[in-house]
């Protein structure tokens, strides 16, 4: 009998596949997407209290930390942003340095426009949801086709906004409720996150060299110019390092 | 308005069109693979130096602290793998016992 109902069971569900993939030849595995998405979405949600915590130990306010996730909504640029100011740099140095690490998503843009193929109000969503998260499972996504590709950016996109805002502001919130942040280990945090967002990208010794270049150049020059300069100036090198390969 | 709000506003103006801009310019201005190559190495060097000038200074100043034991608990957790999280808030722990110490 249970194996009558198992095979039935099989029987139907090979019926209803193919069903689906003779009517409608874009359609995917909506649910398989969405797990995808949402196994990338919810992690890096998670890291938005770091973000929100380290934003208020470099003197954000939680309204201040809460716009970033809300308007700038680029990890990266954002822990630039506090930490720049965090440490004495300007104003005109923490945007420098949070722009040039958000020009990657306008590169992502340039792939993903052909793909979306948005207009008007929805192009504004689409291109602020355009970061490096919904832009990889997009294109993780691509093997499945075009459907499914697009629904993997949207749902990775609004699943990392809805979560990353609702940590950053939890995180803030926990951050403004103790006293001396170095005590909670909150001014460790800020290099931790930037590591972490370094380390998937150290793919080759070219990528390790860089790095270490950069953070050694970043230290000498420490004592020598305004606070946030050695970092923007790092990226000089990498302009050197992308432009030596190509011969 | 203090320098912390013109960095929060103007910086998340100046992402938010660099994000734009990738859907409205023709795609042959910036598909060229040395654009790509450098980046791909702009936040590596710029992350880099982030980490070495969060961790390592103070004001002007090169500093050894508490702040380098998180760092380094938070490097070891990354190469065994550890999600984003837990790594941080090993990084955060570590750093918290030295600096009680």
């Amino acid at each position: 009998m249970r194996d009558l109902i198992y095979s039935l069971a099989q029987g139907w569900d090979f019926l209803r596949q193919n069903e689906r993939v003779s009517l409608n030849p874009s359609s995917f595995n909506r649910r398989r997407v969405l797990s995808d998405s949402l196994a990338v979405a919810i992690p890096v949600g998670t890291y938005g209290a770091a973000f929100g915590a380290a934003s208020i130990a470099a003197g954000f306010s939680i309204l201040q930390t809460c716009l970033l996730s809300l308007l700038l909504f680029s990890g990266a640029s954002q822990f630039a942003v506090v930490g720049v100011m965090g440490s004495g740099g300007s104003a005109i140095s923490a945007i420098a340095t949070g722009s040039l690490l958000g020009f990657r998503n306008g590169l992502y843009g340039l792939k993903m426009a052909p793909l979306l193929k948005l207009r008007g109000f929805k192009r504004l969503i689409g291109a602020q949801l355009t970061i490096d998260e919904s832009t990889g499972v997009a294109i993780s996504q691509e093997g499945r086709g075009d459907e499914a590709a697009r629904y993997g950016f949207w749902a990775t996109g609004i699943g990392v906004y809805f979560f990353w805002n609702l940590f950053t502001l939890l995180g803030a919130i926990g951050a403004g409720a103790i006293g001396d942040p170095a005590a909670w280990g909150l001014d460790a945090v800020v290099p931790a996150a930037f590591l972490g967002l370094l380390w998937p990208r150290l793919t080759d010794n070219k990528t390790r060299v860089l790095a270490i270049s950069a953070a050694l150049l970043a230290l000498l020059l420490v004592p020598f110019v305004p606070a946030g300069v050695p970092i923007i100036a790092t990226a000089l090198l990498a302009v050197i390092f992308g432009s030596r390969a190509a011969r | 308005m203090s320098q912390i709000w013109i960095a929060t506003l103007v910086s998340s103006l100046i992402c938010f069109l660099l994000k734009y801009l990738g859907y409205r310019i023709p795609e042959s201005l910036l598909n060229r693979p040395a654009i790509q190559r450098i980046n791909t190495l702009i936040p590596i060097a710029l992350l880099s130096s982030l980490v070495a000038v969060q961790a390592l200074t103070i004001e002007q100043q090169v500093v050894i602290d508490h702040r380098l034991v998180g760092l380094l608990v938070a490097a070891i957790a990354l190469s065994f793998k550890a999600n984003f999280p837990i790594m941080m808030l090993l990084a955060a722990a570590s750093s918290a016992l030295v600096y009680n110490l």
